[in-house]
C-alpha cells in the first residue's frame, strides 16, 4: 500500500491519508470546501450538506466520504456554488434569523457564509416557525430560532465533555435539539464552562453565554475581518 | 408505584438492554396508552441510557407518544387512494359519532382519531386500524355500527364478523382483510416444494449458494435492484465473528401491500430464503422488520417460526447440518416510512431513532451492531428460496435479460380489479391495464410517489429495473381524477415522513409542497414552474438518503409527463406584485389588534 493516496480536486491534485475525508484532505491542501456542520474537534455526520462534492459523478459529503486513489472530486463548480446557495438559503428560511440584533452577527458562520456565496436575501420565502427561547440554565441560553439542527452541541457534549446534554428529538421539519433533562436546558448538568457551550462549537447563536454578550464588538469580529474559510485557503 | 414496577418489569423483560428501546417504549405504549414523559428518567435509569435518548425514540415513531391517548386509536388511512375511495366522508361519520375532530381524544379517554399514511390496504380501501385491527372496505354507514360495537366491547378484535381468504382466517390472525391475489406466477404464488430451497442449499459449499444467487440475476424486490447475490457475498467477505441477516419488512410506500400478501400466505419462503443467506454467509442470527401497521400477523408470524423451531428448520443444528446454526426475532416497527431504508432500518432495530447513516461503510461491512448484515426485502427472501429449488437458468430465464424472474405487483386505484399480480418483468403497462381492467386510464404512478407518474403514451413502457423500476406499487388514476391534488397527496407524505437529518430533505419538502397548495389554491404564476423544477432537482441532488433523493419526483415527472395540469392553473404575472401574497390576508392580524380595518387595505 502507498503511503499516501492522491485524486483530484476541480482538477488539482491532492494527497491523502488512507482513511482521511475529502474534506480533510482539501483543508490539508489548502482548498476550502464550505462546510457548517463539520467541525474539526467532532466526528464529521453530514447533515447540512454544504460540503457536498461530486465525486466520479456522484454527490457525496465531502466530511464523511473517504478519499480514494484515483477519484474525481469536483467542489467549485456552478452547480454545487446553486446548489450550496440553495441549502444556505433553506437554512435562513427554515428559522428565524435577524443577523442586524444578534450577539453572534460576525462570529456567526452561517452569516458567514451567506456572505461568502454573495447572499443578500434569501430567494425562496420564510416560513416563521414559532420556536421557543431556553433562558433557564443560569449561565447559558439557547435561542431555538437560530439553530440550524447541525447538532455540533449534541456531539460535542458526548464527544468532548463525556455528557449527553443534547440529543435530536421528533421528526421532518418539526425536528429540533431536546436537552438531557425534566424539562429545559437548566435541568441538565451542562456547564459554562463545557466544549458544548463554547461559541465556537454553535455555528450561529443559538447556543450562547450569558453576560458576555457584545464583549468584542461588531466591527471587529472573526468574519468581519475576513471571509469565512480564509484560513484554509491561505494554507 | 404499580406505574414504576410495571415499567421496570418491561425493562427487565428485555434485558435491560438500551438496544431494545424499540420493545421497550412499545410496551409501555400498549399498557399504558403512552409513554408518560415523567418516567423517562426511570426507562433511561432501567435500559441504562439518557432520558433525552428515550424522547428521542418517542418522538421519531408515529405510533408512539408523549401524550395519553384513548384506549382504542382509531387510525384512518390518508393516502390518495383512500381518498379517492371516501376516507375524508369515513372520516366525518367517525368525528360525528364520536364528537371530536381528528387529532383528538374523547373526554372519557376510549377513543381518539389519527390520520395516518398507507396502511397496506389500498386493495380495500378505505381503511383504518383500530388498535391493531385492520378494517377495510369503510363506509360513513358502517361507522356508526362500529363506533356502537366498540363502545359496547373495548376490543376491535369484535368487528371481524367475516374473515378473509387464506391465512386471514387464520386462528392467529382472524381478519377481514382479503389477500385479492388476481394472478399468480411461478415463482412466488404458484406450488412450491416447502423446505426444497433450503435442502438443495445446504448440500452445496456457502460460495456456491452466493454463485447460483449471483448467476440467478436476481436483484433486490424493494426497488434498487442491487444484485442480491453480490451483497451476500460482500457481507460474507467482510471480516466478523457475528453477521446478520435482515429483512426488511417495512413495506410504506403507498400503494405497496404485496409483502402483506406474502407474510400472509408465504411466511415459509421468507424463513427458508432467511435461512438460506444465513448458510450463505455464515450469520447465526436474523430480524424481520415488520411494520407496525401488520402486527396483526405477528403472532401467525411467531407461530410460524416455532413451528420451524420444532421441525430443526431452525435453531441449531440446522436440518441435521453440523454447526449450521440460526434463529429470527420479529423487531416491529412504530410508524416510520424512513425506516424502510436499510441504514434507518438498522438505526430502528438496535433501539434508535431511525434516522439512516452515511455510506460508507455499507451494512454488509458494518451494518446491525457494526456487524457485516445484509438487508434484503421480503421478495426477495422468497425469490432467493426458489432459486435455490429450481436452479439458476430457471430463474433467469424468466422475465427480461436485465430484470430476472418475476415481479410481485399491488394495483391499486382506478381499475376493476385491484388486488396482487405476480407477473414475469418485462411485462407492458398496456398489458397490465388490460389485466387490472383500466384500458382507459389517464396516468399511472408506478413505484410509489417516489416513482414516476406516467401517461397513456408511455404505456408501451415495460415494468422492469432498465425501463420502469418499482418496489410493487402501481396507482391507476383515471381521467376524472385532478393529478395535482394527487402531487400534493404524495408531497404531503413526504413532508410527513421525512426524518429532518439533512437540510435540504428536511427544508426542500416543505418549500415545495407549499407552492405547490399555492398553485392549487389558484395563486401560482408561471415562473412557478420553473422554482418548482429548481428546487425539486436540488432537493434530489443534495438530500442525503433515499427519501429526499426521490421525494420531488411526483412534481417532476408530472412537471415533465402532465405539464398542462400546471399550465391550466398558474396565470402570467404582468401586475409585477408578488400573486402569492395576499394584502388582505396579510392585514388581518392587524386589524384584529388596532380593532379597525386599515385604510389602504380592506375588502
Amino acid at each position: 500500500m502507498a503511503d499516501k493516496l492522491k485524486f483530484t480536486i476541480d482538477g488539482v491534485e491532492v494527497q491523502a491519508e488512507h482513511g482521511q475525508t475529502i474534506l480533510d484532505a482539501a483543508d490539508a491542501a489548502g482548498i476550502y470546501i464550505p462546510r457548517l456542520c463539520a467541525h474539526p474537534d467532532l466526528k464529521p455526520i453530514g447533515s447540512c450538506r454544504i460540503c457536498t462534492v461530486v465525486v466520479n459523478g456522484r454527490p457525496q459529503a465531502a466530511c464523511v466520504q473517504p478519499a480514494a486513489e484515483g477519484m474525481v472530486v469536483e467542489n467549485d463548480t456552478p452547480e454545487m456554488l446553486e446548489h450550496r446557495r440553495n441549502l444556505i438559503d433553506m437554512m435562513f428560511v427554515e428559522g428565524n434569523h435577524f443577523c442586524m440584533f444578534c450577539e453572534k452577527s460576525g462570529n456567526c458562520e452561517l452569516q458567514a457564509m451567506a456572505y461568502r456565496f454573495g447572499i443578500t436575501a434569501p430567494q425562496y420565502p420564510s416560513q416563521f416557525p414559532d420556536k421557543d427561547v431556553d433562558a433557564s440554565h443560569p449561565d447559558v441560553m439557547m435561542d431555538y430560532n437560530r439553530c440550524i439542527l447541525c447538532t455540533r452541541c449534541v456531539r460535542a457534549s458526548q464527544e468532548l465533555d463525556g455528557k449527553n446534554v443534547f440529543q435530536s428529538i421528533g421528526r421532518g421539519f418539526g425536528r429540533k435539539i431536546g436537552v438531557n433533562g425534566r424539562q429545559a436546558l437548566g435541568d441538565t448538568d451542562l456547564n459554562v464552562d463545557d466544549r458544548a457551550a463554547d461559541p465556537t462549537i454553535c455555528p450561529v447563536g443559538c447556543i450562547i453565554k450569558k453576560r458576555v454578550g457584545f464583549e468584542v464588538p461588531i466591527g471587529e469580529r472573526k468574519f468581519d475581518h475576513e471571509p469565512i474559510g480564509s484560513e484554509i485557503e491561505k494554507g | 408505584m404499580l406505574k414504576e414496577a410495571k415499567i421496570k418489569k418491561i425493562c427487565k423483560r428485555f434485558g435491560n438492554d438500551r438496544t431494545r428501546m424499540m420493545d421497550i417504549v412499545r410496551e409501555i405504549q400498549q399498557e399504558f396508552g403512552y409513554v408518560p414523559p415523567k418516567y423517562y428518567d426511570l426507562i433511561a435509569r432501567e435500559a441504562n441510557t439518557h432520558r433525552v435518548e428515550v424522547q428521542s425514540v418517542v418522538s421519531f415513531y408515529t405510533f408512539l407518544s408523549d401524550r395519553k391517548k384513548g384506549k382504542i386509536i382509531i387510525r384512518l388511512c390518508e393516502d390518495i387512494i383512500d381518498k379517492m375511495a371516501g376516507a375524508d366522508e369515513v372520516a366525518a361519520a367517525f368525528e360525528r359519532e364520536l364528537g371530536i375532530a381528528f387529532g383528538e381524544t374523547t373526554d372519557d379517554g376510549k377513543f381518539s382519531l389519527e390520520w395516518t399514511a398507507c396502511i397496506g390496504m389500498s386493495d380495500q380501501a378505505p381503511a383504518a386500524l383500530a388498535n391493531d385491527t385492520v378494517l377495510t372496505n369503510l363506509t360513513p354507514e358502517k361507522v356508526p355500527e362500529i363506533i356502537q360495537a366498540l363502545k359496547k366491547k373495548a376490543d376491535p378484535q369484535v368487528l371481524v364478523t367475516e374473515c378473509g381468504d387464506g391465512n386471514n382466517a387464520d386462528q392467529l390472525i382472524q381478519t377481514m382483510v382479503q389477500n385479492n391475489i388476481c394472478e399468480r406466477g411461478e415463482v412466488l404464488l404458484g406450488d412450491y416444494d416447502l423446505e426444497a430451497g433450503l435442502r438443495k442449499a445446504i448440500e452445496k459449499t456457502p460460495e456456491e449458494v452466493i454463485e447460483d444467487v449471483k448467476n440467478s440475476g436476481l436483484r433486490g424486490r424493494g426497488g434498487a435492484g442491487f444484485l442480491v447475490g453480490l451483497k451476500w457475498e460482500f457481507t460474507r467477505n467482510a471480516p466478523g465473528e457475528d453477521k446478520y441477516i435482515l429483512c426488511n419488512a417495512d413495506e410504506g410506500e403507498p400503494g405497496t401491500f404485496k409483502d402483506r400478501v406474502l407474510l400472509t400466505e408465504r411466511p415459509d419462503l421468507v424463513f427458508e430464503g432467511m435461512t438460506v443467506a444465513a448458510f450463505a454467509i455464515g450469520a447465526q442470527t436474523g430480524i424481520v422488520y415488520l411494520r407496525a401497521e401488520y402486527a396483526y400477523l405477528r403472532a401467525f408470524l411467531e407461530d410460524v417460526l416455532n413451528r420451524r423451531r420444532a421441525a430443526g428448520l431452525l435453531g441449531n443444528n440446522i436440518c441435521g447440518k453440523d454447526g449450521f446454526n440460526f434463529d429470527i426475532r420479529i423487531q416491529m416497527g412504530a410508524g416510520a416510512y424512513i425506516c424502510g431504508e436499510e441504514s434507518s432500518l438498522i438505526s430502528s432495530c438496535e433501539g434508535m431513532r431511525g434516522d439512516p447513516s452515511d455510506r460508507p461503510p455499507f451494512p454488509a461491512i458494518a451494518g446491525y451492531r457494526v456487524a457485516p448484515t445484509a438487508v434484503n426485502n421480503v421478495e426477495s427472501y422468497c425469490c432467493a428460496t426458489r432459486v435455490m429449488d429450481k436452479g439458476v437458468d430457471w430463474f433467469s430465464g424468466i422475465g427480461t435479460e436485465k430484470s430476472a424472474g418475476t415481479k410481485l405487483l399491488s394495483v391499486c386505484g382506478d381499475c376493476e380489479r385491484p388486488g396482487i399480480y405476480e407477473l414475469p418483468f418485462g411485462v407492458t403497462v398496456n398489458e397490465l391495464l388490460k389485466k387490472v381492467g383500466a384500458e382507459d386510464a389517464a396516468a399511472m404512478q408506478v413505484g410509489g410517489p417516489s416513482g414516476q407518474m406516467i401517461n397513456p403514451s408511455q404505456f408501451d413502457r415495460a415494468i422492469s429495473f432498465e425501463d420502469l423500476p418499482t418496489g410493487g406499487s402501481i396507482m391507476v388514476f383515471n381521467k376524472q381524477r385532478d393529478l395535482l391534488e394527487v402531487v400534493e397527496a404524495f408531497m404531503e407524505f413526504f413532508a410527513e415522513e421525512d426524518c429532518g437529518y439533512c437540510v435540504p430533505c428536511r427544508v426542500g419538502n416543505v418549500l415545495l409542497l407549499n407552492r405547490l397548495k399555492q398553485i392549487r389554491n389558484g395563486k401560482g404564476v408561471t415562473e412557478d414552474m420553473d422554482y418548482l423544477e429548481k428546487l425539486g432537482k436540488a432537493t434530489k441532488r443534495m438530500s442525503r438518503c433515499g427519501l429526499g433523493q426521490t421525494s420531488p419526483n411526483p412534481i417532476l415527472s408530472t412537471l415533465e409527463n402532465f405539464r398542462p395540469i400546471y399550465t391550466e392553473v398558474v396565470r402570467d404575472n404582468t401586475s409585477g406584485l408578488q400573486k402569492s401574497f395576499d394584502v388582505l390576508e396579510a392585514m388581518e392580524q392587524a386589524n384584529e389588534v388596532t380593532g379597525r380595518q386599515s385604510v389602504l387595505f380592506h375588502a
